[in-house]
């Protein structure tokens, strides 16, 4: 198609890479992971419908370490999506838009995300601590 | 009166309603952030993950009310920023028009299953925690 062809304008390879640039395109990155979770989630629910042998059926394919792998990896996205959105509503106010500001917000989301999933992780090892004794 | 020429609008192309769509998402990011964090808080204080814990959870009618908000509100949240990115990175019409449908079609159909799940959970389609 023609539109392929067009010479486009400077583009990304013009710019020094800056750290604050891996976290813009790690936003999306982890925004478009995390519509693959909410078809898991969705799944999960609809097993939750189906009845106790499907629903055990896929908690145990959740359960497998690759199954645990994908989900960890859902739950950093997610606190990662979840910090640098809230540093992107800031930026949409037109606040804290300057490079130190920039870069001091980075931060705090790169140590918001990791304290974050390292709580959730706890969390989820003291659920499933407990799913071994009740089941 | 637009300053739009008849042409342009007969075809459809360049902006149209972009300030709703960037507005919906952000709408929507904001609603996500209290719902989300409940969300994570009530399965974590889940005494496990038996069917018979999460089923009795997801039945609680506040429970069932905030989860069919939050399915819907995170379905339109996502398909919102994934479209955004197919049109950023997907160049070629026809592909760019199949993999918008595909996403939409893919984000109802979970949204739809999601959202009757939690009706048929919550509204005792089966019997609390037994098996059929």
């Amino acid at each position: 198609m023609a539109t392929r062809d067009r010479p486009l304008s400077p583009h990304l390879q013009v710019y020094r890479f800056m750290y604050t640039m891996a976290l813009s395109i790690a936003h999306r990155i982890t925004g478009v992971a995390l519509s693959a979770g909410f078809l898991v989630f969705a799944w999960w629910l609809t097993a939750l419908a189906i009845g106790p042998a499907y629903y055990d059926y896929v908690a145990h394919l959740l359960g497998t370490p690759l199954g645990l792998l994908v989900l960890a990896g859902f739950v950093l996205a997610f606190w990662y999506h979840f910090c640098a959105g809230l540093r992107h509503l800031i930026f949409d106010t037109g606040r804290m838009l300057e490079k130190p500001d920039a870069r001091r917000s980075a931060a705090f989301v790169i140590v918001g995300t990791l304290v974050m999933t390292l709580l959730s992780f706890w969390a989820i090892w003291e659920l499933a601590a407990r799913n071994g004794g009740a089941a | 009166m637009s300053l739009r020429s008849p042409l342009g609008r007969v075809l459809g192309q360049g902006s149209a309603g972009g300030s709703h769509h960037w507005w919906a998402q952000r709408v929507g990011s904001i609603a996500l952030v209290p719902l989300c964090v409940w969300l994570a808080m009530g399965l974590f204080h889940l005494p496990n993950l038996s069917y018979g814990a999460v089923q009795a959870w997801v039945a609680h009618p506040v429970h069932a009310v905030l989860l069919l908000i939050t399915i819907a509100v995170l379905a339109h949240h996502s398909y919102l920023g994934v479209q955004v990115v197919i049109e950023d990175y997907v160049h070629t019409k026809s592909r760019k028009v199949a993999t918008m449908l595909l996403v939409q079609f893919l984000h109802v159909l979970a949204a739809g299953a999601a959202l009757f799940a939690v009706l048929r959970v919550s509204l005792g389609g089966i019997a609390p925690g037994v098996a059929p």
